[in-house]
C-alpha cells in the first residue's frame, strides 16, 4: 500500500499557511507573560547554589523590608498548602520516589531549587528583594555522576538509603515474544558475530522559545491558572490532587504557549508556588522565569549510559539483543520521569527482526536538575543505540550499512509484524522509502566520492551515515498504559458546535504549543463537514472550553486528537440527518451528505449543514422528540500506538586537521501516513531534524565538579539556528496507518528520533580509515580531532565555561 | 532578567562624561553600545548606581583620514566599522574580522570602542588591532594620552584605560596594498571565537615581504604570533613555506582550557588557522 499521495482535491493534502502564525509570530497575542490583572503582584524565586544542602536558616527580614515587598515566603510558611510534583508513572510497584515540595522546608537536592519566595508589586522589586534573602547552607556530598551515583557511593536523598529508584526490565523469552537472548549471545560468540558497545545520551535542554510563566488569579469562585504549558488538563489534576482544591474549582488555561519539546509537559514546582501564593494572599500573582532560570531548572531531557549486545550469525543475520541502561532522573522522579527510558524499551529492536531481546533500565537519582520527556522520550535514544549497532555491524561485515538493514528489516509484505517487544506495526514499506532516500541522496556518487578522498588522503574526508528509524508514537491506548502502571489514560477528547451563523467551533482536548493544531483540525473539519477552512474555529487549552483532554506531547495531537474530531463530526452528521429528512421531507434512507449538503437522492433538493445548524438553533420546526443541537462530542482511544518510519541519510565533511565537522547533504524519505497539511509537516520534520543533529554535533548540558551547571546559558549550551544548517531534501512514501479514520501517522518527533544517529554513523564513516569506531556526543571538533589522533571516542567535555561578560567589573557588587 | 535600578545619563560632550566619571567614581559604569555591559547588568553579575552613556557624544562617531592612519572614533558601531570604504581600503584586516563578529542585531548595537575596552581574550577585534600596531586614545581629567595597541591589553577584561578615562579613538596605521584574512573558529555561527587568527601580509612578488599575525583567545589578552611573523618574512607564499612558520604560531601562548577544548588543541589551531590566514591574505587560500 505504498503510494504518492494523491494531489489534494479538498482540503486535507492541501499546504495551506497556518491561521494561526500571524499572531504568534508577531507576538500580538496572549503569551501568558502578557497578561496583566488589576493588583496583581510578582514573585521572584531565591534558588540554591548548592546541589545539595541542609538548609540551616533563611533570614527573610532585610528582604520583607525592601520596597514594595508584599510577602515573603519560605516552604515551612506555606506547608501543606503548598501540594505536591507529582509523579504519574511509577514504572514499578516499590519504585524509590522522594517525596518533592514545591519549596523543599529543610535541604535542597539540586542547584537552583527554590528555597523561598518572594512578591512584591513589581517583577523588579521582587528581584531586588530576592538578593536580601539569606539563607544558610549546610553543605552535603552530592551525587552527580551517573555511574557513581547508580553504586549508591554518595546518596542523592540519604534517607531514601539508595540512589536506585527502579530497575525495569523486560524480556522476551519471559514474555513470550520471542527467545532466549543470553542464549542467542553465547551461540554467536561461539559461531557468529558480538557487538558490544557502550553509548552516552549526554544531557540535554529542551530549551523552548517561550520561558515559562504562570499566572494565578484566586479571586473568582474558580482559582485561574495560565500557565505558559503542554498539558493543561494534566495540570488541573495534579494542582487539585495534591492541594486539595476540588478540581471543579480550577481552571487552568495555556494561552498560546511558545514551544515544548516536553519540556512544558511538568507540573511544576513554580507552577505550585504561584498557586499556595496566590491563595494564601488573596491576590492575583505572576512568575515569569529568566533564561537562566529557565535552562537551569525546567527539566532536562536524555542522561543514559547503554550497554549494548547484539549478536548476529556470519552472514550478518540479527538473532538477539540486549540492552542494558542506566538513566539519570536528577534530584526528583518528574511527572513522566522514570517513564521515559520505558517507552524506548519496545523500540531498541526497531524495524529489524530479532528472534531474541531484553531490555533492562536502572534508574537513578542524583543532585542535578531533574530530568523528562524531550522531543521523542526513550526513542531517540533508543535508535540512536540500534541504529549505531546495525552500522558497526556492517563495518564487522564488511558490508553496505543498507544491505545489512535490509537483509534484517521486516518486509512490505509481513505487515502487520508483531515484534519481538510485542508490539503490531501495522503498517510500512522500509523498502520504498529507502530506494527513495537513497535516489534524493545520490547515495552511490557521494559513495565514490568517499572513496575517491580516501585514495587521495584529502584533508577534507567525507562520511556517509545511515538511520533507518521508526517510532511508536500516537500516545496512547490506555489499557497499554495501564498495564505498564501509568497514573492515567491515553484518549483523546473532541467536541463539534455548529453555530446558528453557520460558522463551526472545534473544541480539541490536544493543547497546541506551536504545532498548527488550528490549521491541521481545520482542514480536517472543512472536507469532512464540507464547511470553508475560514469558517472553522479550533479551540482549545482551557479546562472550562475543553473540559476533557490528556493535551499534546507523543506526537499524538492528530493521530489520537484528530481521531477524536472525526468521531465528532461524523455524529454532527448524523444528528443533522433527520432533521434534514424532516425539513426536505424526505426519508433519511434517501439522503446523501457529501460537500456539506443533504440531498434528495435522484432530485435535486437538499440543504446544507449549516441551514441545518440555523434551522436547529431556530427550532420553530424540529421532527418530534428531536433534541435541538446538532453539537457533538466524541472520546477516543487508540487501539494500538502508530508507527512512522523512515530512511535518512547524512553526508558530512570532515576537515581532518581540526576536526570540523560540516554538514554536507541531507535527505530523508519519511512515511507518516497520510498528510494533512504538507507545510505544517515540512516545518514539524525541519525543526525536528536541527534539534536531532544538534544532539549530534553541538549541545549538552554538563555540569562541573561542584554541581554547578556550567551551560547555564546559550553562551555556552550551544542551540543552532539557521546559520548552522543546512537545506534538507524531503519526501514521503505513504502506508496509510490501518489504525485510524484519516490513515495518519505521528510526526512530531521523527525527524529528532531519526536524526541523531545518521549524523553520528557519518562522522564515524568519514574517520573508519583512522581506526576510529564511534565518537561520543555531540561530536565536538575537539572530540573529533582526538579521535583521529589517537582512535578513541574523543574523551569527555572539559566541565569549565570561558567567560564572555566580566563579572568583576564596576564596583557595586 | 531585570537589572538593579540605576541612574542614567547620557552627557553631549567627552568633557561633560569624564565629569561624570569623575563625581561617581567607582559607583559608575561607561556604556557604550550595552552588547556586553547589559548582559552583565542583567544578569545582575554587577549593580553600578550611575551609568554613563555616550550614546550622544557626536564627537565619538565615525572614521576619518588621519594621514598615516585612520582614526576610528570609540563610539563607531561594528557595522559602520565594517562597511567603511575606507576601512576597507587602508585596514582590510579590520573589515575581514568584523564581517565574523557576532550577528547583524549585535553589529549594529556594538562598538568598535566598547568591544576594545571590554578586552574580552575572545573579542574579534583585539587581534587585528595588536597586529595593525594601532594606537588608544585616550582621555582623562589630565587630558589626552595615547597607549600603543602592546600596552593597552593587560589582562582578561582589563586594559590600560584608568577608571576615570574614556577610550575616544583608536589609531589604525595604514597598511595600504597589504592583504588580510581572519580565521575564526566556532562550532556555531553565533559564537565567539574558540580560536582566532588575524593575518595580513604585504606580498613582494610571489613571497611575502612582511606579515602581522595576531591571535585570538589564545591567552588572557590577544597576541602576537611574533615568531611566525618572522619566519615569514621573505619565504615563498607557498603552502610547505608559511606550513613551517606557522608550525611557531602558539609558542609562547597561554590559551585557556574551556567547554570547546582544552589548550593543547587550540595550540594545535592556532598552527592549522595561522597557514590558513596567512596564505588567504597572500591570495593562496
Ligand atoms: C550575542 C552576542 C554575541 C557576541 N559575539 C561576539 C563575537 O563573536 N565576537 C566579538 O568580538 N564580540 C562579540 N560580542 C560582543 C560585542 O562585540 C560587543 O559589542 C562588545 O564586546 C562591547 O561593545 P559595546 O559597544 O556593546 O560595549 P558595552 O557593552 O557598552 O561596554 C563594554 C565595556 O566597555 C566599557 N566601555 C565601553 N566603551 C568605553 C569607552 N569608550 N571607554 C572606556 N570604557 C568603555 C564599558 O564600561 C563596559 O565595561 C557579542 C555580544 C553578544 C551580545
Amino acid at each position: 500500500m505504498t503510494a504518492t499521495q494523491e494531489p489534494a482535491q479538498g482540503e486535507i493534502g492541501r499546504d495551506r499557511r497556518r491561521k494561526e502564525d500571524q499572531r504568534l509570530i508577531t507576538g500580538r497575542t496572549r503569551w501568558t507573560d502578557n497578561i496583566t490583572l488589576p493588583g496583581m503582584l510578582h514573585l521572584a524565586m531565591v534558588r540554591s547554589p548548592f546541589p545539595h544542602a541542609r538548609i540551616t536558616s533563611i533570614d527573610t527580614a532585610a528582604a520583607k523590608g525592601a520596597p514594595n515587598v508584599v510577602a515573603v515566603l519560605t516552604g515551612a510558611d506555606l506547608g501543606e498548602g503548598q501540594g505536591a510534583c507529582i509523579n504519574a508513572w511509577p514504572v514499578v510497584p516499590d519504585q524509590v520516589t522522594p517525596a518533592h515540595l514545591p519549596m523543599p522546608t529543610d535541604r535542597v537536592a539540586f542547584a537552583g531549587e527554590t528555597v523561598a519566595v518572594v512578591v512584591a508589586r513589581s517583577a523588579a522589586e521582587a528581584r531586588d528583594a530576592a538578593e536580601l534573602v539569606e539563607v544558610d547552607y549546610e553543605e552535603l556530598p552530592a551525587a552527580l555522576d551517573l555511574k557513581e551515583a547508580a553504586a549508591n557511593t554518595v546518596l542523592a536523598h540519604p534517607d531514601l538509603g539508595t540512589n536506585v529508584s527502579a530497575v525495569w526490565r523486560f524480556d522476551s523469552a519471559e514474555a513470550g515474544t520471542g527467545g532466549d537472548v543470553e542464549q542467542a549471545i553465547a551461540e554467536a560468540r561461539e559461531n557468529g558475530i558480538v557487538i558490544e558497545r557502550e553509548y552516552r545520551q549526554q544531557r540535554l535542554i529542551p530549551a523552548f522559545m517561550e520561558p515559562r510563566s504562570v499566572v494565578v488569579d484566586p479571586t473568582g469562585e474558580q482559582i485561574t491558572v495560565w500557565s505558559a504549558t503542554q498539558v493543561p488538563h494534566i495540570l488541573r489534576f495534579a494542582i487539585a490532587a495534591t492541594t486539595g482544591v476540588p478540581e471543579s474549582k480550577i481552571r487552568v488555561i495555556a494561552p498560546d504557549v511558545g514551544g515544548g519539546f516536553g519540556g512544558k509537559l511538568q507540573q511544576t514546582p513554580e507552577e505550585m508556588i504561584a498557586f499556595a501564593v496566590a491563595r494564601r494572599l488573596g491576590k492575583p500573582v505572576k512568575f515569569t522565569e529568566t533564561r537562566s532560570e529557565s535552562l537551569l531548572t525546567a527539566h532536562h531531557g536524555r542522561d543514559q549510559w547503554q550497554r549494548l549486545t547484539l549478536a548476529a550469525t556470519k552472514d550478518g543475520h540479527v538473532t538477539g539483543l540486549k540492552v542494558d541502561l542506566l538513566a539519570d532522573l536528577g534530584a526528583y522522579v518528574a511527572i513522566v520521569g522514570g517513564g521515559v527510558p520505558v517507552l524506548g524499551a519496545f523500540m531498541f529492536n526497531a524495524i529489524y527482526k530479532f528472534p531474541a531481546y531484553q531490555f533492562q533500565t536502572t534508574n537513578v537519582l542524583t543532585n542535578k536538575t531533574w530530568t523528562d520527556a524531550y522531543r521523542g522520550a526513550g526513542r531517540p535514544e533508543a535508535t540512536f543505540a540500534i541504529e549505531r549497532l546495525m552500522d558497526e555491524l556492517a563495518h564487522e561485515l564488511g558490508k553496505d550499512p543498507l544491505e545489512v538493514r535490509e537483509m534484517n528489516w521486516i518486509k512490505h509484505e509481513e505487515f502487520p509484524f508483531t515484534t519481538v517487544a510485542g508490539l503490531e506495526y501495522d503498517s510500512g514499506n522500509y523498502e520504498a522509502a529507502t530506494a527513495r532516500a537513497k535516489e534524493m541522496f545520490g547515495y552511490d556518487a557521494l559513495r565514490a566520492e568517499q572513496a575517491d578522498r580516501r585514495a587521495r588522503g584529502d584533508r577534507v574526508q567525507l562520511g556517509l551515515g545511515v538511520s533507518t528509524f521508526t517510532e511508536m508514537c500516537g500516545l496512547a491506548p490506555s489499557r497499554v498504559l495501564g498495564s505498564l502502571n501509568y497514573g492515567a489514560g491515553g484518549w483523546e477528547h473532541a467536541e463539534v458546535r455548529m453555530l446558528a451563523t453557520g460558522k463551526v467551533e472545534v473544541v480539541t482536548g490536544a493543547s497546541a504549543h506551536g504545532q498548527g493544531h488550528e490549521t491541521a483540525f481545520s482542514q480536517i473539519v472543512a472536507d469532512r463537514l464540507g464547511v470553508p477552512f475560514e469558517d472553522v474555529e479550533v479551540l482549545h487549552g482551557d479546562t472550562q472550553i475543553s473540559h476533557k483532554g490528556l493535551d499534546t506531547y507523543g506526537s499524538r495531537s492528530l493521530v489520537v486528537g484528530g481521531e477524536a474530531l472525526v468521531r465528532a463530526v461524523d455524529k454532527v452528521i448524523e444528528k443533522a440527518r433527520p432533521v434534514a429528512a424532516h425539513l426536505l421531507e424526505a426519508s433519511a434512507d434517501d439522503l446523501e451528505f457529501s460537500d456539506g449538503r443533504f440531498t434528495v437522492r435522484g432530485t435535486d433538493q437538499g440543504m446544507a449543514i449549516t441551514e441545518i445548524a440555523t434551522a436547529v438553533f431556530a427550532a420553530h420546526n424540529l421532527p418530534d422528540g428531536v433534541e435541538a443541537s446538532i453539537d457533538s462530542e466524541a472520546t477516543y482511544d487508540p487501539v494500538n500506538f502508530n508507527y512512522p518510519h523512515g530512511t535518512h541519510l547524512c553526508a558530512v565533511e570532515i576537515d581532518t586537521e581540526t576536526g570540523q565537522v560540516r554538514m554536507r547533504k541531507y535527505a530523508c524519505c519519511d512515511d507518516i501516513g497520510n498528510v494533512i497539511n504538507p507545510l505544517i509537516v515540512s516545518g514539524q520534520v525541519h525543526g525536528g531534524l536541527v534539534q536531532g543533529i544538534a544532539q549530534a554535533l553541538w549541545e549538552e548540558a554538563v555540569y562541573d565538579d561542584n554541581g554547578t551547571l556550567v551551560t547555564g546559558s546559550f553562551v555556552d549550551y550551544l542551540l543552532p539556528t539557521a546559520a548552522d544548517t543546512i537545506s534538507f531534501d524531503l519526501d514521503h512514501t505513504t502506508s496509510p496507518a490501518t489504525t485510524n479514520s484519516l490513515g495518519t501517522k505521528g510526526v512530531g518527533e521523527a525527524g529528532t528520533i531519526a536524526s541523531t544517529p545518521a549524523v553520528v554513523n557519518a562522522v564515524v564513516d568519514a574517520l573508519r580509515p583512522y581506526g576510529v569506531h564511534d565518537v561520543a556526543m555531540p561530536c565536538t571538533p575537539e572530540r573529533v580531532w582526538r579521535a583521529i589522533n589517537s582512535g578513541g571516542s574523543g574523551g569527555e567535555t572539559t566541565q569549565a565555561a570561558a567567560p564572555h561578560f566580566d563579572e568583576s567589573e564596576g564596583a557595586a557588587q | 532578567m531585570i537589572p538593579a535600578a540605576f541612574e542614567y545619563v547620557a552627557p553631549a560632550s567627552v568633557e561633560e562624561a569624564l565629569a561624570a566619571l569623575a563625581e561617581h567614581g567607582d559607583d559608575a559604569k561607561i556604556i557604550a553600545g550595552g552588547q556586553s555591559l547589559l548582559p552583565v547588568l542583567r544578569m545582575r553579575l554587577n549593580a553600578p548606581e550611575w551609568v554613563i552613556d555616550l550614546g550622544r557624544i557626536a564627537s565619538l562617531r565615525g572614521i576619518r583620514d588621519g594621514g598615516d592612519h585612520l582614526a576610528i572614533g570609540a563610539m563607531t558601531t561594528h557595522h559602520d566599522v565594517g562597511q567603511d570604504p575606507l576601512v576597507h581600503e587602508h585596514a582590510l584586516l579590520v573589515s575581514k574580522a568584523i564581517t565574523h563578529l557576532a550577528d547583524a542585531q549585535v553589529r549594529h548595537r556594538g562598538t568598535f570602542g566598547g568591544a576594545l575596552a571590554h578586552a574580552d581574550p575572545a573579542g574579534d577585534l583585539g587581534a587585528p588591532a595588536l597586529a595593525l600596531g594601532s594606537t588608544f586614545v585616550v582621555q582623562g581629567p589630565g587630558g589626552t594620552r595615547e597607549v600603543p595597541a602592546e600596552e593597552f591589553f593587560v589582562d582578561l577584561f582589563e586594559t590600560a584605560i584608568s577608571e576615570d578615562e574614556i577610550l575616544t579613538e583608536v589609531r589604525v596605521p595604514k597598511h595600504d596594498g597589504w592583504g588580510a584574512a581572519y580565521e575564526k573558529f566556532v562550532r556555531i555561527a553565533h559564537q565567539w571565537p574558540i580560536v582566532a587568527v588575524a593575518a595580513t601580509v604585504r606580498m613582494d612578488g610571489d613571497a611575502i615581504a612582511e606579515a602581522r599575525v595576531g591571535l585570538t583567545n589564545m591567552g588572557s589578552t590577544p597576541v602576537r604570533a611574533r615568531a611566525t611573523e618572522a619566519a615569514l618574512s621573505g619565504v615563498p607564499a607557498t603552502e610547505e613555506g608559511v606550513a613551517a612558520a606557522a608550525a611557531l604560531a602558539a609558542e609562547g601562548t597561554n590559551p585557556p582550557s574551556d567547554l570547546n577544548g582544552d589548550a593543547d588543541y587550540r595550540r594545535h589551531l592556532a598552527t592549522v588557522l595561522t597557514r590558513r590566514a596567512v596564505l588567504t591574505a597572500a591570495g593562496r587560500g
